[in-house]
């Protein structure tokens, strides 16, 4: 292991680089630019065997990582905002054919007006096209994610696309030490990918994303939304076997508690978690529940850390609009409705196109809770 | 779509894969048509159907046209092309 000092995204790069991808392909957009900019690099100095594909935009991006994966090879993408939005269709294919589809998302908000910082819109629009989706608190996380992802995606029992989502700027453009793990140690972690359910190979002709009727459709999609809802077991597991080689581990790999034993928990995802620590470090009343995992769901860990809470507050870069509420606020609400004594639940809605979540904004937050109604929505703007 | 060995308790494949080649002869497609062409006794055996079919599912015999209900969809590209109009449709009774 190396303790090195550099940007998000180069961190990023060369953490692909350990996973040995057989294809590299991506169409660079703000803020994830430097990803694709540090991998064409590594491939030029020939420090990385991927084949390296300049495509011309994110739909062939993602369209010919999901052709490379169907042909047994491992694959990797990434993209952000508008891009992401642009692959949306193939997104669907990905996970309906279950391809272990890996891909960084560089969190950034959606057009229009435009702009081009972060937030969760992009991903957070992609919720229900059965995609697993891991959210990185800070850099380190990242690469751990990153390379736990391939582990989890490629496992028998789960063949599923996972995006590893990190904010946009503040994740991928800021200079912070981390660790990278050794080659060897991540060739051991990460065996090849060897599929039987999905090969392109002309010696063994097989169908892949044929035509269905209503009937097969339906029990496909009933099958697709179980194996999601399966993932968790094998996420959990990833993440302790993670932590038994690497020395890190994240909660149980689905959630992560910090200072959970008091009355009122704040929920986050992303790196607006390292503030809401600091704003928990310095109260004696709140704690932190982190979402890491956000797709699937983990709706028994959440209701066991949460049904206690006197208040609940979810605080997230993204609105659900129509719903007047964030969308994560709205699962969590849901979740918690069968609960006796409901704890109050509370959406605070920030950092939409880049505005700064402060500790002060979140204090006030907190400080205000108690005298707030329940279901309550309120937009946090510094 | 065949039994899969992936998972017992599905009946389908992971994905939804055909991992043997060769459905398009098992599924019997003629039975989305809903009017199917007819060759009367005009026919020469000139073989021009044979060459449009986009199914491929003429042939001919003993030099007359022989349509293979199995897998003809109704598209009546055969009707249009046959230079003798010895083609006709007729309603599909199901």
């Amino acid at each position: 292991m190396v303790r090195k000092l550099m940007e998000g995204s180069e961190f990023v790069s060369e953490a692909v680089r350990l996973c040995r991808p057989d294809l590299v392909s991506a169409y660079p957009i703000t803020p994830q630019t430097h990803i694709v900019e540090s991998l064409a690099k590594l491939k030029a100095d020939g420090k990385i065997d991927a084949k390296f594909l300049e495509v011309e935009s994110e739909f062939s991006a993602m369209s010919s990582v999901v052709g490379a994966v169907a042909a047994c090879s491992r694959a990797f993408t990434a993209t952000s905002s508008q891009g992401l939005a642009l692959m949306h269709e193939v997104l669907f294919a990905a996970s309906g054919l279950r391809l272990p589809v890996v891909m960084i998302v560089a969190n950034r908000a959606l057009s229009a007006p435009i702009n081009i910082w972060n937030d969760h819109s992009d991903t957070m629009a992609e919720r229900d096209s059965g995609w697993i989706q891991l959210y990185a608190e800070n850099i380190q996380e990242v690469i751990d994610t990153l390379i736990q992802a391939y582990r989890i995606a490629e496992d028998n029992r789960v063949l599923l696309p996972v995006m590893v989502c990190m904010d946009g700027f503040i994740l991928t453009h800021t200079i912070e030490p981390a660790d990278l793990p050794d080659q060897k140690e991540v060739d051991e972690f990460l065996p090849k990918y060897k599929p039987t359910h999905a090969v392109l190979d002309p010696e063994r002709p097989m169908t892949l994303g044929p035509f269905a009727y209503p009937e097969p459709y339906f029990e496909l999609r009933k099958e697709l939304s179980k194996a999601v809802d399966d993932s968790k077991e094998v996420i959990s597991e990833v993440n302790d076997k993670f932590a038994k080689k690497f020395g890190r581990k994240y909660g149980n790999g689905l959630i992560e508690e910090y200072k959970n034993d008091r009355k009122i928990a704040i929920i986050g995802l992303g790196s607006v978690c390292g503030t809401l620590r600091e704003v928990v470090d310095k109260r004696k009343d709140t704690g932190l529940v982190k979402i890491k995992c956000y797709r699937p769901l983990p709706k028994e860990d959440l209701n066991k850390a949460l049904k206690r809470k006197k208040i609940v507050i979810v605080l997230e870069k993204a609105v659900a609009i129509g719903l007047g509420s964030g969308p994560v606020f709205a699962e969590i609400r849901d979740l918690l409705y069968s609960v006796k004594e409901r704890p109050k639940i509370i959406n605070a809605i920030a950092g939409l196109g880049g505005v700064d979540i402060r500790i002060k904004d979140v204090n006030a937050l907190i400080d205000e809770s108690k005298n707030m109604k329940d279901g309550e929505v309120r937009w946090l703007k510094s | 779509m065949k039994k899969s060995k992936d998972k017992s308790k599905s009946k389908h494949t992971i994905g939804g894969t055909v991992k043997e080649p060769g459905s398009a002869k098992v599924l019997k497609t003629g039975v989305w048509r809903n009017f199917k062409p007819v060759v009367t006794e005009k026919c020469i055996g000139c073989g021009t159907c044979v060459l449009f079919c986009p199914e491929g599912c003429i042939k001919i015999v003993d030099k007359k046209a022989k349509i293979d209900y199995d897998y003809c969809k109704g598209c009546m590209i055969c009707l249009v092309e046959c230079p003798v109009k010895a083609i006709i449709k007729e309603r599909e009774e199901k």
